[in-house]
């Protein structure tokens, strides 16, 4: 099968394993990822000089991080492995890429994308001020580059992610100033028993949670309101809880962010076909059980089809590879497959209950003052967005780009659309559905004029 | 004690480095990083924002550190744009926030 | 449930001209429904590059270009907001001696239908445009031309022609039209109309449309290849063209630059289009020999559309030669933009007037009478 080019974009797990199984099918996947270094997010390696134990980069995971960081080197030759190189581009059966020798052009025949995800993000009074961080890009700061964020931290989460930063960062022997979940502690009571679907994951869970609790620091949950404050840089956060007591304190950098966003920008350009999540509350590009995308030799593996975790990443990318394998007509392990769908319909019916447990804090949004900076990359508030609404016929997402330039700034969207969306559809009255997507332009980051990185 | 908020970086080092010094310059001045430093961390171990924002009177100083905001671009001396948090540093970088460049 | 419409004047595309001619239609008393097949400015009229330009056009455009000018002034009074133009001139570089003599010659015909250029050498070039590349031999420079933000003329001239009582519809794709004795039968989704007038600017759908009453139009489908850089520091001042038109931008004042050349895909049935890669690739590199600063720039999006364009390259406008009370303005061929207020006045004058004062004589319909290809047998919604 030498003349058929099968293309892996992503050597996070999902993009590592489907690689790995592609070979064992006698295929020699090309493996292209932007980083340097294999891993992904989840998994992500610190630079070569900041190295640090796969035990305290990972916790629990290190064992998982170190099986599909050693991939690519274990596979060698029976890949063609390229780090360092952006997709910025597909059309039809062509990838276009940058990388250390300039611009390049693929043709593939079978195109497995496992994008990944990246933090959700929901405006709130100070969000932008230098200081205010991702939750994920402060577990980035710690992971990859063992450096806190600020002196004194405030961590907002809406996710299980939320307890784990907070443990490393305690454990690293930050000064922690807060613990604020916006979600209520009632959905995890109530989700309980769909979190036992995986007890090993829930149990690491609740141990990060007791950790922390031991160390004094308490997660203030069903938190309704928050903000930033501060001239130029972060001073305090205030907030407000279930029982609308205001509370502040002291900090010097915020960790926040609710959620995971799948990036679907290949696929969209890839031409896959994307329907509306309740759950994810996102535009996902749709996928059967076997990986598969609408597009005809386009599969979709990972968080970047819809949020699974590292675990399920790592059975989608080994499901997907199984289906280009079979579509190639190549001889297939049907016993492994029954194997992998019923663990990933297992991991399913966790990821329901955890989607549950962690609700999308859409009550984040029910105050956002006209002056608000909902895109960062371009300063647009609130108010703009709502006049086009209201005065100019702006009807759905596009329109709404072509009025107001939301989506328009660097990064095309993906920090301001989840609430961009939301704002639309509240003015309008309408089903957040109903508001539509942005449409997808390539580049899907930006790439130099000059042509060389 | 008076801090000069200007010099005082966002980020902490909690873990120590014992790789080599790598010098580079913000505006001119001389700074250093350490071997495995990205750029924004490099710059922001000094400094409390990496770029002034375009359309108001404010700063940045990246957010999602994993190359998917865009909020990090940063510009040097000789002309290249760099997205800080998925670049390392390398020696002799002349970082340009406030204009003043040297090279 | 199929809504039913009478009205005087039908108008199928819902572009600038278009709004244009519907909003003026109605000044003069007429009933009027807009029928366009997506949304309002979303077709060409909202992917160009915004070039606001009479530098350059074929002479047979220049008057209508003139008067278009005088028009853009006072836009933004008439729309109720701001469309961004500015007049901030358009430089023509010339990158070869040839090219120079090509300027000068222009500038000759130019000067004579009333439009002054001023014609630069090198060392001027350099001293107006301290940024440019080295290699230039000259430019010419159209002190009165500019920009503009075409994502946002034609919605407001929609905008407009709805407070005026125009019946605007969207999503409405007009799938058949007949003439009948007393006027005209169009079936679009979702409503039908019988008018006495009809209006063909359907853009890159004009072809078919003219096909409908016989008439030959060979329209064939135009991708513009467009590209926008992230926020730069302002140093582009003028909107900036070449002779052989390969390359083109300009920077808007909050920064971005706007580059765009060659031509994208496009698929008419699907109504697809995209920018190609090796398209904006050759784009970048042109660029950077005419602005050396933008060489260490991004590119953020880039994107295109789909316009429509006649074998000659200049529009078709006026009556049909097959069917009385048909009045045509399509083919704009990547150059309508500046256009776009004053074809509306055109139509609403050959309308409500019979004629107009602007001279339409070169760009007759019946100049394709024996054209001998097929025209386009089919259009679709235009995604970009």
């Amino acid at each position: 099968m030498t003349d058929t080019a099968v293309v892996v974009v992503g050597a996070g797990p999902a993009g590592l394993r489907a690689a790995e199984a592609l070979t064992r099918g006698g295929v020699r996947p090309i493996l292209i990822d932007e980083a340097e270094r294999p891993g992904g997010q989840v998994y992500r390696q610190p630079p070569p000089g900041a190295a640090r134990s796969p035990r305290t980069l990972y916790g629990f995971e290190a064992g998982k991080a170190v099986a599909v960081h050693a991939i690519p080197a274990r596979l060698g030759d029976a890949i063609d492995y390229r780090p360092n190189t952006l997709v910025w581009n597909v059309f039809e059966k062509h990838l276009y890429t940058v990388g250390p020798s300039g611009h390049d052009r693929l043709d593939f025949n079978r195109l497995v994308i496992a994008s990944g995800a990246m933090d959700r993000v929901l405006p709130f009074p100070g969000w932008t001020m230098p200081g205010v961080f991702t939750l994920g890009g402060a577990q980035i700061a710690l992971k990859a580059q063992g450096v806190s964020i600020g002196r004194r931290v405030a961590f907002i989460g809406a996710g299980p992610l939320l307890p784990l930063v907070v443990y490393q960062y305690a454990k690293a022997g930050a000064e922690i100033a807060a613990v604020l979940d916006v979600t209520p502690f009632s959905a995890k009571l109530s989700n309980a028993s769909g979190l036992l679907a995986q007890t090993g994951t829930l149990a690491k869970g609740l141990w990060y949670i007791a950790r922390n609790a031991i160390a004094g620091l308490l997660i203030c949950s069903d938190v309704r309101a928050i903000g930033v404050e501060g001239e130029d840089r972060v001073r305090s956060l205030w907030w407000r809880d279930a029982a609308d007591t205001e509370h502040r304190v002291a900090c010097d950098a915020v960790g926040a962010s609710f959620g995971l966003r799948s990036e679907t920008q290949l696929a969209d350009l890839a031409g896959c076909a994307f329907a509306y999540d309740d759950v994810a509350r996102q535009w996902i590009p749709q996928r059967d059980a076997a990986s598969r995308s609408s597009m005809p030799g386009v599969y979709l593996a990972g968080d970047g089809a819809g949020i699974g975790g590292a675990d399920v990443a790592e059975l989608q990318g080994e499901r997907a590879a199984l289906a280009v394998l079979e579509d190639l007509g190549a001889p297939i392990d049907t016993a492994r497959i029954a194997a992998l769908d019923r663990k990933l319909a297992r991991q399913a019916r966790f990821r329901n209950a955890l989607e549950r447990a962690y609700p999308y804090p859409a009550h984040l949004l029910d105050d956002v003052a006209d002056a608000e900076i909902i895109c960062r990359c371009e300063g647009i508030t609130a108010g703009t967005l709502r006049a086009a609404a209201t005065e100019r016929d702006a009807q759905e997402m596009n329109r709404l780009k072509a009025f107001t330039r939301i989506g328009m700034g660097r990064c095309q969207g993906r920090v301001c659309g989840p609430a961009a969306a939301e704002i639309l559809a509240r003015t309008l009255g309408e089903d957040i559905a109903a508001v539509g997507r942005l449409r997808g332009n390539p580049p899907v980051k930006p790439i130099p004029v000059g042509g060389l990185p | 004690m008076i801090e000069d908020v200007s010099r005082v970086g966002l980020f902490r080092r909690l873990v120590p480095r014992s790789g080599a010094v790598i010098p580079f310059t913000i505006d001119g001045e001389p700074t250093e990083a350490r071997e495995g430093d990205l750029l924004l961390t490099a710059i922001l171990l000094q400094r409390p924002a990496l770029r002034h924002f375009e359309f108001g009177e404010t700063d940045r100083a990246g957010f999602c550190l994993m190359g998917a905001c865009q909020d990090c671009w940063v510009s040097l001396a000789d002309g290249r744009r760099m997205r800080a948090c998925t670049t390392p540093v390398e020696s002799g970088m002349a970082v340009v926030i406030d204009g003043v460049a040297h090279d | 449930m199929t809504e039913h419409l009478a009205v005087d004047v039908a108008i199928i595309g819902g572009g600038t001209a278009a709004c244009a001619a519907a909003v003026a239609l109605r000044e003069a008393g007429l009933t009027v429904a807009v029928l366009e097949k997506r949304r309002c400015g979303a077709g060409a009229s909202g992917v160009n590059f915004g070039g606001v330009r009479q530098q350059g056009r074929h002479l047979a455009e220049l008057p209508l270009a003139r008067r278009a000018r005088a028009l853009w002034d006072d836009l933004n009074q008439l729309l109720g907001e701001d469309v961004e133009f500015e007049a901030s001139g358009h430089i023509k570089l010339a990158r070869s001696e040839a090219d120079m003599a090509e300027l000068e010659r222009y500038a000759e015909s130019a000067r004579e239908h009333g439009l002054a250029l001023t014609l630069l050498g090198a060392n001027a070039v350099r001293d107006e445009l301290p940024w440019v590349g080295p290699k230039m031999h000259g430019a010419s420079l159209s002190p009165t031309d500019g920009q503009a933000n075409p994502r946002m003329v034609g919605p407001a001239y929609a905008r407009l022609a709805r407070q005026r009582g125009v019946e605007v519809r969207e999503y409405a794709p007009v799938r058949h039209a007949v003439s009948t004795g007393a006027g005209f039968e169009i079936e679009a989704d979702g409503v039908t109309v019988k008018s006495c007038w009809l209006v063909n600017a359907a853009g890159a759908g004009a072809g078919v449309i003219a096909s409908w009453f016989g008439e030959r139009a060979p329209v064939s489908p135009l991708m513009p290849n467009m590209l926008v850089t992230e926020p730069l520091p302002y140093v582009v001042s003028r909107s900036i063209g070449v002779c052989g038109g390969d390359v083109y931008l300009r920077q808007i004042l909050r920064g971005n630059v706007i580059l765009g050349g060659g031509h994208g895909w496009g698929d008419v049935e699907l109504g697809l289009a995209r920018p190609r890669v090796e398209e904006s690739l050759g784009c970048m590199a042109r660029a950077v020999d005419i602005v050396p600063a933008l060489a260490g720039a991004q590119v953020i999006r880039t994107w295109s559309g789909m316009d429509g364009q006649m074998p000659d390259h200049i529009p078709v406008i006026g009556f049909s030669s097959t069917t009385p009370r048909l009045v045509h303005a399509f083919g704009f061929s990547g150059h309508g933009f500046q256009l776009g207020p004053v074809i509306g006045l055109i139509i609403a004058e050959l309308i409500d007037e019979g004629k107009t004062v602007s001279p339409i004589a070169p760009f007759g319909p019946q100049r394709f009478a024996n054209w001998t290809d097929e025209p386009v047998a089919a259009y679709g919604g235009v995604q970009h």
